[in-house]
């Protein structure tokens, strides 16, 4: 089975975004910048599937300016076998970004694509699904679990009142949830290994799509601050705090 | 213009997430009908047409919506869209399952959990794990949205929209539900609790956090939320988790027990309206948004409250 697993290059986890002063949006001038973690997972999903001989061939996918081509490295280096860069300097939305992966699928022919189930920049929650629909596939949305039944897949979703299990018919697209894994570190002598294996470097052009922003963005602003309330002495004072403001 | 709004449900009832859901489409502008697919989901039904400001509710039965499987949803949707201007849709696992697909059939941008609508084609939409706000604009010809429940109240009230059954396909479909293991409690619904009652990772273990945590949240009527933490350290089940990943709330109490207060739960609780932390670390960045801060043992403090109160 070969597997594609798209990677976006995000902001580090660990950094807090600044709000540019012109509300135009975040600051991302020298800022440390990572693979988004839920693709990690996504790579680290695909690289198990593969030590179990589930999987064959893991080809990675990001779209995004050409130091993408480091997150791509990464992703290689955990045991990814070649890369596709799809290099441009615009901000692609989502349905761009599904639209240019259903174009690699159709050339491709993967039998699964494994995606993280959000970006932590712009938070949408929409490549997975959207891919989905546009090759008309079944999804296994935030996953925390997958196996392999036959020729179907089990994914176990993360859901709101707790887990629910579905079974896809292949090919399908899975996104992952926190709890799905947790990904490996790339060794030094992985990532040497890395830096022979095969990118390629097209456009969003050599795959026929407008990646022109549906959405303007008005503004970007700072969230409303909250103060820091009082400290209390002990359980009795809180009790009384809270019950003269009426929330007991 | 008219707006359809998915129902969120379990068949037999209608989760809150729908009327929130409703209110911000009323503020999106025009006739807003709920759609309600399920299984046996006409109390639902009935509970949808109750929510004010409803023109109708499309109830579609059949065995493939009984789990609202996206791929089902999506089939039902996409053809209704030619009588509607927008689709709005709770940013609950379901909704953000079922949008995606319905938006990318229909080649439209979606706009994901807003939190305030500014006109018809304008939303606010938190970034960043909630460390900015963006405001889009949508030029799309039609709107595909999900809603961020915590960030819109239920309107009071009751109406009597009209419950019209609409054909559902019947499949097949590539994707079959399986099982469903859901957590059972009689607490309130962590998303729309008027309070809750969160630990952290100072529990220590799954016993402690249970044996806390647990009386505390039952003395106050509350629903119990954990950090991501806590749920990482298996202390508490994956749907208990407060934060950007996990849900958003935004109750008129917030009891934050042995959180630290980490950026990305911050952004799951911090518009609750009274927040208390207790903590020992009086460095804890959760005492910067807190009300009423109290530094010491939650060994100690949380049973003396709990039997206080």
């Amino acid at each position: 089975m070969k597997v594609l697993v798209p990677v976006k290059r995000v902001i580090d986890p660990n950094v807090r975004p600044r709000v540019k002063a012109d509300g135009s949006g975040v600051d991302l001038a020298n800022i440390k910048m990572a693979m988004n973690p839920f693709c990690e997972i996504a790579v680290e999903e695909a690289v198990r599937m593969k030590e179990k001989s589930i999987v064959t061939e893991i080809v990675l996918v990001s779209i995004g300016p050409a130091q993408a081509q480091e997150t791509i490295r990464i992703g290689l280096a955990m045991g990814g076998d070649r890369g596709i860069l799809v290099q441009t300097d615009m901000a692609v939305e989502p349905l761009a970004v599904a639209k240019i992966l259903k174009a690699i699928v159709d050339s491709e022919k993967p039998d699964l694509v494994i995606t993280g189930k959000q970006a932590i920049d712009d938070d949408s929650n929409q490549t997975g699904q959207m891919l989905a629909a546009l090759l008309d596939w079944p999804q296994g949305t935030f996953a925390s679990g997958v196996t392999k039944e036959g020729d179907k897949l089990n994914v176990t979703r993360e859901v709101d009142g707790g887990l629910q299990t579905v079974s896809l018919s292949l090919p399908a697209v899975i996104t992952t949830d926190l709890r799905l894994n947790e990904p490996r570190f790339a060794s030094l002598p992985n990532i040497m290994k890395a830096k022979k294996k095969l990118i390629d470097v097209k456009t969003p052009a050599d795959y026929g799509v407008d990646v022109t922003p549906r959405l303007q963005v008005v503004k970007v602003a700072e969230p409303k601050k909250r103060e820091a309330g009082e400290k209390v002495a002990d359980v009795d004072a809180l009790i009384a705090k809270l019950k003269s403001v009426g929330a007991i | 213009m008219a707006v359809l709004v998915l129902a969120e449900h379990s068949n037999n009832a209608l989760n809150d997430a729908t009327a929130r859901t409703v209110v911000a489409a009323r503020a999106f502008g025009g006739d807003i009908d709920v759609l309600v697919a399920g299984h046996n989901a006409r109390s639902a039904a009935d509970a949808a047409a109750k929510i004010p400001g409803v023109r109708k509710v499309l109830h579609a039965e059949g065995e493939a919506f009984s789990h609202a499987l996206a791929e089902a949803v999506e089939a039902l949707v996409v053809p209704l869209m030619s009588g509607y201007d927008a689709f709005f849709a709770p940013a609950t696992t379901t909704g953000k399952n079922v949008a995606p697909r319905v938006a990318a059939k229909l080649d439209v941008m979606q706009v994901s959990e807003i939190t305030k609508v500014i006109d018809a084609s304008t939303f606010e939409r938190p970034v960043y794990a909630g460390n900015a706000i963006m405001t889009v604009k949508s030029g799309e010809a039609k709107k595909v949205v999900t809603v961020r429940g915590a960030a819109f109240q239920a309107a009071a009230g009751s109406g009597a929209a009209v419950v019209e059954s609409i054909a559902a396909p019947s499949g097949p479909f590539k994707a079959a539900f399986v099982s469903e293991e859901l957590q059972k409690s009689d607490r309130p619904e962590l998303a729309s609790a008027k309070r809750v009652v969160s630990g952290g990772r100072a529990l220590a273990s799954a016993e402690q956090f249970n044996q806390y945590i647990l009386p505390l949240a039952d003395k106050l009527g509350a629903a119990v939320g954990a950090s991501r933490a806590a749920v990482d350290a298996g202390y508490a089940p994956n749907d208990f988790q407060v934060g950007q990943t996990g849900k958003v709330v935004a109750p008129d109490l917030y009891v934050a027990i042995g959180i630290s207060g980490a950026i990305q739960h911050l952004a799951g609780m911090k518009d609750s309206k009274v927040i208390v932390a207790i903590n020992k670390d009086d460095e804890a960045p959760i005492f910067q948004i807190a009300d009423y801060a109290l530094v010491g043992d939650l060994f100690k403090i949380v049973p003396e409250l709990t039997s206080k109160l």
